[in-house]
């Protein structure tokens, strides 16, 4: 039921900002989605679509911060395996 | 598609479950709040990729599930009036009432429609002006921004034949609600990312401290929830008991304030009965005094109905996170997807049907 979707802006129409509408393509299939609750929303972002509205705009540097943080794990785990053992 | 297929990546999965192998010690039991993240568990196999010492148990996270019986015998009976139209998620459609269902209402000539935005509800009631237009507005904090939009949108054109049948649920009261059952055993909480990317995370830091409990909020593909997992241990391992971000993609500390801001102005917290759970206090979202006039269940005065649920069905304990799914003895037997006894088994979401479909 929570289920949103990341989509990227393709363009955007309406000046009311309670009626901001994007047309939003979620890898090829594009849908209209509302931009109310995302101001400041434009062609270019990607933004996580639930029930047709934009919940937020995915911000891309945090986007890889889970890979970031595997690859900080993985390169500990090497030190400690090629430190030597403690007397 | 971008944002989804790195975060399915095998390695990167098999790297998370290395780690936590690794850091874990002692048993541990994790609640998943999100049906959502449920579903993806199961589907993915997630479960079977962390020590055995670890338990994923499956919270109250699906509205479907939640939406108590009277509610769903509410809406029947105001989809079976002549003249209305009935819009809903399309979950919601075979949700199994005391006697029958909404799609059952459909095949005797009732019209039912699905509908993918609350927003599409609020058009066909401009486009049929003569009939009574109602939306089963049911969800989690997720879903009431866009819900509340929907009423909104309704007053601001005086639109007057347009209502919602309101059964908003609250994700933080839900969570105490388990924690303070004498029955918990849940030591940590993966908290549901799309619900904090409404509300922001403020509310959990008393939650965290009040019960001892790591909450870390969570995203929803392999790799996220993984993750999730993994925080949630190396605190549980420290002894510690923080809020944590591991969502930062899509989740702000504060959340989306235009968002709350609509919330605010049609809906308040109000006490809220949970199917298989029973009522708990300020959970969840009823229309304020200014939008009562869009409450359907005054307009078609069914605001008295009660109904008693399954004695056979255990899907309250398994919402709680106190049995699983094989536990109950009608599990894919009495109870199928095609013949639900209880929630849990009719929505995707569900953890019954999520493991029938999954884990058979």
């Amino acid at each position: 039921m929570c289920l949103a979707v990341p989509g990227k802006i393709l363009s955007v129409v309406g000046e009311d900002p309670l009626e901001r509408m994007a047309r939003v393509s979620f890898g090829g299939i594009v849908k209209e989605v509302n931009l109310a609750f995302t101001p400041e929303a434009v062609p270019g972002n990607y933004v996580i679509v639930h029930v047709g509205f934009a919940l937020n705009i995915l911000d891309e540097a945090e986007a890889n911060q889970v890979f970031d943080y595997l690859r900080q794990m993985d390169e500990l785990g090497e030190l400690q395996e090629q430190a030597p053992a403690s007397p | 598609m971008k944002f989804i297929d790195e975060y399915r990546d095998r390695e990167g999965a098999e790297g998370y479950a290395r780690a936590i192998a690794q850091i874990t010690t002692r048993p541990w039991t994790i609640m998943e709040v999100c049906g959502g993240q449920t579903h993806a568990i199961v589907k993915f196999g997630i479960d079977e990729l962390l020590p055995g010492n670890i338990t994923l148990v499956h919270g109250p996270g699906c509205p479907v599930c939640v939406t108590p019986l009277e509610l769903i015998d509410k809406a029947i009976e105001i989809a079976s009036k002549p003249g209305v139209i009935f819009c809903s998620f399309g979950d919601m459609l075979r949700v199994p009432g005391s006697k029958r269902d909404l799609l059952a209402v459909k095949s005797t000539g009732g019209d039912v429609r699905m509908v993918y935005s609350p927003m599409d509800a609020v058009k066909i009631a401009l486009e049929n002006p003569d009939r009574e237009v109602v939306f089963f507005a049911v969800g989690f904090e997720t879903t009431a921004p866009a819900n509340a939009m929907a009423a909104f949108q309704a007053c601001q054109k005086g639109i007057k034949n347009f209502s919602l049948l309101v059964s908003h649920v609250l994700v933080p009261p839900a969570m105490e609600a388990v924690l303070s059952s004498p029955q918990n055993r849940v030591q940590g909480f993966l908290a549901a990312g799309h619900v904090c990317a409404v509300m922001g995370y403020t509310e959990y830091f008393a939650i965290a401290k009040k019960y001892h409990v790591p909450i870390v909020v969570t995203g929803f593909e392999p790799i996220d929830i993984l993750q999730g997992i993994y925080l949630c241990i190396q605190q549980l391992e420290k002894g510690v008991a923080e809020v944590e971000n591991s969502y930062a993609r899509a989740v702000q500390r504060e959340g989306n304030k235009p968002a709350q801001k609509m919330i605010r102005e049609v809906f308040r917290v109000i006490p809220r009965k949970w199917r298989g759970i029973g009522e708990i206090p300020y959970s969840g979202f009823g229309l304020t005094e200014k939008y009562r006039e869009f409450d359907a269940e005054t307009r078609f005065g069914v605001a008295d109905y009660t109904a008693e649920e399954s004695a056979e069905c255990i899907s309250g304990l398994i919402l709680q996170g106190v049995k699983k799914p094989g536990d109950c003895t009608a599990f894919g037997k009495a109870c199928t997807p095609e013949h639900p006894l209880g929630a849990t088994m009719v929505s995707n979401e569900g953890a019954c049907a999520a493991y029938y479909r999954y884990r058979r």
